[in-house]
Order: C-alpha cells, then structure tokens, then sequence
C-alpha cells in the first residue's frame, strides 16, 4: 500500500478531496450535496491521509480529538434550532443574514450552521471510527 | 454563481406580477408563547448538554457535576410542562413553522408530560447513583455524554406528535443504550449487548417498516391527522395488519412474551446505574408507544385485538414471575420481574377503557420507580455481600438495617402491597378486568401478584435474613451517593402509595385524553383540518 507514488500523492489528494467537501458541503442547500455527504468525503480524505502516512500524523493534523469534533457539530446543529429562541419564530425555522463582505453579499442562515453542524458530526463520528480501525488493524 | 442570481430575479419578478403569497397557507404565523418552547425544550437541554460534555474530555472530573445539575434542570422543565399541561391542555410546538401535517409537531399532552417527568426523575436518581458507580474510566468512555443523549431520545420519544419522528428517537436512544451497554468492554457484556443489539434492531426494523407502510396507507405520519383519517379509511384500508406489525414491534421492545428473551440475557451484565436506567427507562418507551399508537390512533384495531393481547400479557405475568422464582442472580431475578411488570401493563391496554389504560399508565409509572430503585438495591447488595447472587449473599440484614427496611418496602411496591405506589394500579387494573367480564385476566393479575410476593420473599429471606454461615470482615461502609437515591425513590413510591389522589385525577384525564383526542387534535391544528 505504502508505494513512494501514493505517498506522494495522498496529501494532494487529501487537500483536495477536503476542499471538494467544503463544497459539496456550502452546495447542497439548492442542489444536490450538504452535510452528510460532505462529511464523508471528508473522511475518506483523512483515511487516504491515514492510510498514506501513519494514524498519528493524521490525529495531529487535526488538532482536536475526533470525539471532540463530532460534540461540537451536535452543539452547532443544537444552537442553530435554539436561535428561533430569540427570533420569536417556532423552533429550527430558517433565518438569514445577508452581511456584505468585500462588497459581496453573503448570505448566511441558521440552515448552513445545522449543516454544518451535521458535517462536523459526521467528520468526528466516522472517522474516530476509522482511524481507530486503522490503527489496530494495521500493526 | 450567476444561475443563483437570476433565479433569485426569477423569483423576485414572478412575485411582483402575481398576487401577494398567502404564507398563512403554509407557515405558523403567530409567534409562539413561552409555554410552547418547554415542549422542545427539554431534549433541546440535554442535545446541547450532551454536547458539550462530549467536548470536555480533558475535564472528565466536572462530568458528574454538569450532567447532575442538568438532570435536575431536565426535572424542572418537565416538571413545569406537566403544570401547564394540566392547566390548559395539550401544547403542540411545529418545527421550522411549516404547518402540521407537512411540518413535524412536537405535542405534549399529559400522557407525555408524566412520562417524561418521571423519566427525568429516574435519571436524575441514576446521576446521582452513578457517581459512586462510575469511575473514571467510564467516564472517560463518555458514560455521562451518552445519559444526556439516552434522555434526549427518551423524552423526544415522549413528546413527539410524529410516527416517523417517534422511530427517529428510538434510534436516538437505543444507540446511546449499546454505547452505555458495552462501557467497560467485559466479554460477558460484549455478549449481553450482541444479544440486546440484535433483537432491538429487528424490533426496529419492523416499526420502520410498519411505519412505511403506514404512509403508504395514510399518506400523513403526524398522530392528530392518523387519528382522524383512521375513520374514514377503516372500511377498506389494511388497518389490521398495521396494528399487528405495530403490536409487535412494541412489544419487543417492551419484552412482553414470547418476544422477552433479550431482556434478562442482557440486563445484568452492565454497570449497575445502566441496568437501572434502562429497568426504568427502556420498556416503558415501548409501552408509551404501543398505547399511543393503539390507544390513540387505532383504537378500534386494539379493541379487535384485545383477546390476543390478554393472553400475551397473561403469559408475560406468569412467565416472568416464575423466571424470578428460579433465577439466583440479583439482577436476573429483577429482569424476570421487570417482564411480569409489562405483563401487567399489557393487561391494561388489552382490557382498555379508562379504567383500564389509566391502570396501564399508574403502572408503567410506578413500575419505573421502583424497577430502578430495586436495581439500586442490588448494586448496594452487591457491595455489602461482595457477590451477585443470592445463593451467597446473606445477613444483609444485620450489615446494614436502613439498607434492608427500604429494600423491604420495595419488595412489598413491587408485588402490589398496599400502602405503596404498586397497589393502586393493581387495584384498578384488577377492577377493570372484571368490569368487562374478564375474570381469568383478573384472576392471572392476582396471581402474578400473589407469586411476585412470593419471589421478593424468597429474595429477602435468601440475601437480607439468612444468617451469614462463615464470618466476615468489617462492612465496607456505604457512600451517600448510593443510599441516597434509594432513599429518594423508595420515599416517592411510599407517597404515592398514601396519597395516589392527585396522581390518580391526572392519570384519568390523561387516559381520557388518549380515548378522546379531541383536545390533541386541536393543539396541533387550531384552526380546523388544512384542506
């Protein structure tokens, strides 16, 4: 598995396939994609990493504990229901602003923060299971 | 970038030449009142909390503290939506304010309330209880994450106007059940928890697929709307069959005969505080849906259905109590009698009528407090006599008599015995039975009781009173954290056994609010059925 080749290559593959995921991620409002989606991509990006070049480098790459990641898009998906709090609206309904940015207008919605949140989930669930998976399946 | 634009010209000019959009149509308008948040607001607290606790890993130490403090917050909200509940009836809160049947409604009537009071009662118990129980190693397993989230399931499952909503939660909590299963990773719990897993997941699949089938039929899943279509569809529809996979799908989550089999081979294997959460707990989920789904939205399957459901519940009774009768281990004996329990219950549902479902309800509750309390009890068995079974364990009596008088008057709650909380529901169901003529069922109720005291008998005389034959060291003195939820459980059975009266008034309106759902239906849609 671990040819000079993939070695090589993994991490190119890696940067790509997690920016591929932010994407598919900020798409899948309109279109097809979104957080689960984009969350397994992202997986499968640090498993290629993980594969290529050891479980650990993986672990430090992303700073924080998988677990961690996971608790802090259920935070996220929580929050962005609980905002409709504060609105007056029932809870989960959609909300938007639109801050202008360089002189673009971005528009932000408590539907992007759960979607994000579901990706942050689904980033931290999968792959504490995958690496762990990595880690005592290949020694 | 540019396809966005002009589709949001698209639109902005098709608004401009149409007439103005009636959003009346579609969305909730009118801003919701305070009383109608504390209907999310309980599995929204314990998502959040269970959140955050799963980030603090490094703290493992403030665990106990945060999730005790939530729990006791969990009991006043749901403390709080049981009062407004009893005030102006059932609240109905719809997510994103789509309008219901389209929009999924979160509806607490007062069957949902008191049981999610009560389920935040027992876990507040079990917080506290764990702390002795559980020690850093479970904790960093995450035992106090997964709580917060076995709650979130629990109580959505108790609030939510929404079939498939329902299935959603039960998945939320039987998946944080494994995690709280396996903590500790021993083979014999690995074994439980395959078993547990298997059969649970079958059960699952079956609600789903009768849930599918369910929209085939109805083409809604929100209960209020089911429960008004039923009618009209009666005449042709397969409702039969509906509430034949839905029975049994319940039912095997509830572990009524001959679907039991996982509930004792996996009950006692993992840490005490997680059998007597899931003594309290689990089965009852079950039990609320199977009356929910029977009671409320086909009610004429469950009368057609009864004679099958009694004898279910009778062969549940008398199977579970003869199983407590032979087993020797502590906690296999309470699985056994946990199962006679939902017998009972069953018994209620098959027999139905407000007499009937209220006894089903008083039972579940009581059964909640005291089955936990019981698994309490046996943890604390386990560190005085330092072993599970009661072939061994003996002279608990004389080590600690505080310990054994409430374990005592648990034993009499569990069997019936006036004046605690487990006579009364008896007292009902027993009157029910016969009020329809069913007196064999009254009959297997009585001697289910009368065999239960029997079995707690045997357990008392065995562990509590027998001499102990060699002589011991110095009893290994008792942490607060233990007694003191016993204490607390076995106090609110004792109450409720003196004074049922406010209990029992709740309970019967809540039972007529399941026969009638008038008032739930009117929660969820003010203003008349949608066209």
């Amino acid at each position: 598995m671990r040819s000079v080749i993939f070695r090589t290559v993994a991490p190119f593959l890696t940067g790509l396939m997690m920016l591929f995921s932010v994407f598919v991620l900020l798409r899948g409002h309109n279109e097809p994609g979104g957080g689960f989606i984009g969350g397994l991509i992202a997986v499968s990006a640090l498993a290629i990493y993980g594969i290529a070049h050891g479980v650990q480098t993986v672990r430090r790459a992303i700073y924080f504990h998988p677990m961690t990641i996971a608790g802090a898009g259920l935070f996220a998906a929580s929050i962005a229901g609980i905002v409709s709090l504060a609105a007056g609206v029932p809870f989960m309904t959609g909300l938007w602003i639109y801050p202008s940015l360089l002189g673009v207008e971005v528009p932000l919605s408590t539907v992007m923060l759960f979607d994000t949140g579901v990706y942050l989930v689904v980033v931290g669930a999968i792959s504490s299971i995958a690496l762990s998976l990595e880690e005592r399946g290949g020694e | 970038m540019s396809r966005r634009h002009r589709w949001d010209t698209d639109c902005v000019m098709a608004a401009s030449t149409s007439p103005p959009l009636d959003l009346s149509a579609a969305l909730v308008l009118a801003p919701p009142t305070a009383a109608e948040w504390l209907v999310i607001l309980p599995v929204v607290w314990c998502l959040i909390l269970g959140a955050l606790l799963v980030m603090m890993r490094r703290n493992v130490s403030l665990h106990p503290v945060i999730a005790i403090v939530g729990l006791a917050g969990l009991v006043g909200i749901d403390g709080l939506l049981l009062l407004e509940v009893i005030r102006n009836g059932p609240l109905t809160m719809v997510m994103g304010r789509w309008l219901p049947p389209f929009g999924i409604a979160f509806t607490a009537d007062l069957t949902g309330a008191l049981f999610a009071l009560i389920a935040a009662l027992v876990a507040l118990a079990a917080g506290v209880f764990s702390i002795a129980d559980i020690n850093d190693s479970g904790r960093r397993y995450g035992f106090y994450p997964l709580l917060m989230v076995l709650m979130a399931g629990v109580t959505g499952a108790f609030m939510t106007g929404d079939v498939f909503n329902l299935y959603v939660w039960f998945e939320v909590l039987l998946i944080s059940s494994f995690g709280l299963l396996v903590l500790g990773s021993e083979h014999e719990q690995i074994d439980g928890t395959v078993k547990y897993g298997f059969l649970n997941l079958v059960a699952t699949t079956l609600f789903l697929v009768a849930t599918g089938y369910l929209y085939a039929v109805f083409g809604t899943l929100n209960m209020a709307d089911i429960a008004r279509k039923a009618e009209g569809l009666r005449s042709n529809a397969p409702l039969m069959t509906l509430a034949g996979l839905y029975t049994l799908a319940f039912g095997m989550k509830a572990a009524a005969f001959p679907v039991n089999f996982w509930l004792p081979a996996s009950y006692h294997t993992p840490r005490v505080v997680v059998s007597a959460l899931f003594a309290g707990l689990l089965t009852k989920v079950g039990i609320y849906a199977l009356i929910r789904v029977m009671v409320m939205l086909l009610p004429v399957e469950r009368e057609e259905l009864s004679f099958v459901l009694a004898i279910a519940a009778s062969l549940t009774m008398i199977v579970g109590v003869l199983g407590a009768l032979a087993q020797s281990d502590f906690r296999r004996l309470l699985g056994f009698l946990i199962i006679s329990g939902i017998g009972s219950i069953l018994a209620g549902i098959a027999v139905g009528g407000p007499g009937g479902i209220g006894g089903a309800i008083f039972y579940a509750l009581h059964s909640m407090l005291v089955m936990t309390a019981l698994y309490f009890a046996s943890g604390i068995a386990m560190r005085l006599g330092a072993s599970a079974s009661i072939v061994t364990l003996a002279g608990l009596y004389r080590r600690h008599v505080g310990f054994a008088a409430l374990s005592l008057m648990l034993c009499f709650a569990v069997s019936g015995l006036p004046p605690f909380s487990g006579f009364w529901p008896k007292v009902m169901l027993v009157k029910a039975a016969l009020d329809i003529g069913a007196w064999w069922l009254a009959a297997v109720l009585l001697l289910a009781g009368f065999l239960t005291t029997i079995a707690t008998g045997r357990l008392f005389l065995l562990a509590y009173w027998r001499e102990q034959a060699v002589a011991v060291g110095e009893t290994p003195p008792l942490p607060a954290a233990t007694l003191a939820p016993l204490a607390a459980l076995t106090l609110l059975t004792l109450v409720l056994g003196l004074y049922p009266e406010p209990l029992l008034a709740t309970i019967q309106d809540a039972a007529a609010g399941l026969d009638d759902p008038s008032a739930y239906r009117e929660s969820v849609f003010p203003g008349g059925w949608p066209q």
